[in-house]
């Protein structure tokens, strides 16, 4: 079903919104990861606001659907858009990072640290598909009916478990998994194709045996209708390809990789927050 | 060579197999992994008995390590076996991350530690697993020593232990020296009295460490024998009180000197009552093809090492 004006309209307002905390979070925090979180913000909006089946009263509900966010360090958003939806206060946001804060520095379900709403810790990349593929064969060969979702970065793709688990995943059939790929084409050091290219990337993933779609990542019609065919499809998994921005949102974090594991300095937190609040007015104001 | 043994020769991989089957009876919420060397660890059993619970990976060792953390998240018990060295080794990084860091109820089981993997050769010969598993937090660490072990550690582990565990077996068979088995998690077994020295010993080292009692016992020397299968957590107060006792300790394990059981008990005694330790084991080299029993002898592992160990550290004594 395709997403309604108004729909469309509120997810834009909440991804808008995910960036504008992605943005004080780390500012307040002095560190972490804009870049890769702000290039995710509409995914999580999307996810979070209108396909997941979850209850942030009861985060381990057992028929919730699983997102495992396996490129860990894009946490800021995923803790952005799960204090929005409600599994945790969004003052809460601000403790980024602190000793004793639930929010670490990537994502944690250890102790007091455990984060309400997160499947699993992440930060080292690739474990985490990992992970997902384990979660997944579990609901596969109990005929659970929720989903798992996770999402991993380009440069994350480059570990070769993930290459693994995509085979893995492929020889068990697991359709209730859906990956998406965060294709922004940077990585800590610089551009992916300089350092390590990862084209033609869908061929790869559809040479594993995955049905593939590819999709603006910032469109979230395109986005939303590529989620619901990929949930609707049977026999293998799934990838979804999406096309990014990194730093989207923010004039100068964009494609610069200097923000990938940058905080914003006192200038450029006004400056960035400037800019997503005249975009959130802008959103509220189209026709 | 092959010693002249008193005890019967048992392998111990079986008995984790059929182990694991009566397991897998009894608790519907098991699950075992494996990495396709499940005929050789013998999860095989398993795998026959329940398929549905059962996953071969294929030769995905750290995949198979993050699948078991995310089955474990879904509330189940989970056991993955390969070789030791890969897993103790191979998918370290996940282990650690994926299993000890969120405590994940997943036992890690693994065959042919050590240089007794005999032909394999170096590659296959893992002597450093146990330092490697025990610098991990949450993870403990255990090396029975029989077959009648192996079957109470893995129960324990699996029935009763919420949380990650390194097991270490070996390729071969060994001797079985329980007749009725005690084991307990951070508690040592005194097998044998004895007020000369103390020798604290694990794995395969232990039936050797008793002959090695024996013929001490022949040249006057009183030397009592702990059985150390768990390595970590260590049981300090036992090994504080054979100290006090004896005033000698020496240790013996089937692992490089560094990092092991005998690091571990020297490290303790430093701290709590320093004593002189001597530590039995690989002398910091890698391995090579050989027969069991002539890999041992050749790298210091053997029933002599011990005597000559505890003699050594006597005569020095005066």
């Amino acid at each position: 079903m395709a997403l309604a004006a108004q729909d469309l309209r509120r997810l834009r307002l909440i991804a808008n919104e995910i960036r504008k905390l992605v943005v004080e979070m780390t500012y307040v925090a002095g560190s972490g990861h804009p870049g890769g979180s702000l290039s995710i913000a509409d995914l999580l909006a999307l996810l979070y606001f209108r396909v997941l089946r979850v209850r942030p009263e009861d985060p381990l509900w057992p028929g919730r659907d699983r997102l495992v966010l396996s490129k860990g360090h894009a946490a800021p958003a995923l803790y952005a858009a799960l204090a929005l939806r409600g599994f945790f206060p969004v003052e809460e946001l601000f403790s980024l990072r602190r000793l004793g804060s639930r929010l670490q520095g990537h994502p944690s379900i250890v102790g007091q640290h455990r984060t309400p709403g997160v499947e699993m810790c992440t930060g080292s990349l690739g474990h985490g598909f990992a992970a997902a593929a384990g979660m997944a064969l579990f609901g596969k060969r109990t005929g659970a009916p929720w989903r798992v979702f996770v999402i991993l970065g380009d440069g994350e793709i480059q570990e070769g478990i993930v290459w693994e688990v995509a085979s893995l995943a492929r020889h068990h059939c697991l359709d209730n998994l859906i990956a998406f790929v965060d294709r922004n084409m940077m990585q800590l050091d610089g551009f992916t194709e300089d350092i390590h290219s990862l084209e033609p990337l869908a061929p790869r993933w559809e040479g594993f045996g995955w049905s593939v779609w590819e999709v603006d990542g910032h469109d979230l019609a395109a986005l939303s209708e590529a989620v619901e065919e990929a949930l609707e499809a049977e026999g293998t998994p799934k990838a979804i390809i999406m096309r990014t921005v990194k730093g989207k949102g923010v004039s100068f974090m964009e494609n610069n990789p200097r923000f990938h594991g940058k905080a914003p300095k006192e200038d450029e937190y006004w400056r960035a927050l400037g800019e997503l609040e005249e975009e959130g007015r802008r959103i509220l104001h189209a026709p | 060579m092959l010693p002249r043994l008193p005890w019967p020769l048992v392998h111990v991989r079986e008995a984790y197999g059929r182990k694991l089957v009566e397991l897998g009876r009894r608790f519907p919420d098991l699950w075992v992994l494996d990495a396709d060397l499940s005929t050789s660890t013998k999860t095989a059993f398993f795998g026959r008995e329940f398929p549905e619970r059962f996953v071969n990976v294929g030769l995905q060792e750290q995949t198979m390590v993050n699948l078991a953390a995310g089955l474990a998240l879904q509330g189940l018990r989970v056991v993955v076996s390969s070789f030791s060295v890969f897993l103790a080794l191979r998918p370290l990084e996940m282990v650690r991350q994926s299993i000890a860091y969120p405590r994940l109820n997943v036992k890690i089981v693994a065959t042919h530690g050590g240089v007794s993997v005999g032909p394999d050769g170096a590659s296959h010969q893992v002597i450093e697993d146990v330092g490697i598993m025990t610098s991990i937090p949450n993870m403990e660490v255990y090396v029975p020593c029989d077959a009648p072990e192996v079957e109470a550690v893995v129960e324990h582990l699996v029935a009763e232990r919420e949380g990650p565990a390194y097991v270490r077996l070996s390729r071969e068979r060994i001797p079985v020296v329980h007749d009725e088995v005690d084991f307990r998690p951070g508690r040592g077994e005194v097998l044998r009295d004895g007020s000369d020295v103390a020798i604290i010993s694990n794995g395969f080292m232990t039936p050797l460490a008793l002959l090695a009692a024996e013929r001490l016992s022949r040249m006057g020397i009183d030397a009592a024998v702990v059985n150390m299968t768990s390595v970590k957590p260590l049981d300090g107060d036992l090994v504080e009180r054979m100290a006090r006792e004896t005033g000698f300790i020496v240790t013996a394990e089937e692992h490089n000197i560094y990092n092991g059981l005998g690091s571990r008990v020297a490290e303790l005694l430093a701290e709590r009552y320093p004593t002189p330790v001597r530590r039995v084991g690989v002398r910091d080299t890698f391995g090579e093809s050989g027969l069991a029993w002539e890999l041992l002898d050749n790298y210091g592992l053997s029933e002599f090492s011990i005597v000559h160990a505890v003699r050594e550290g006597l005569r020095l004594r005066g």
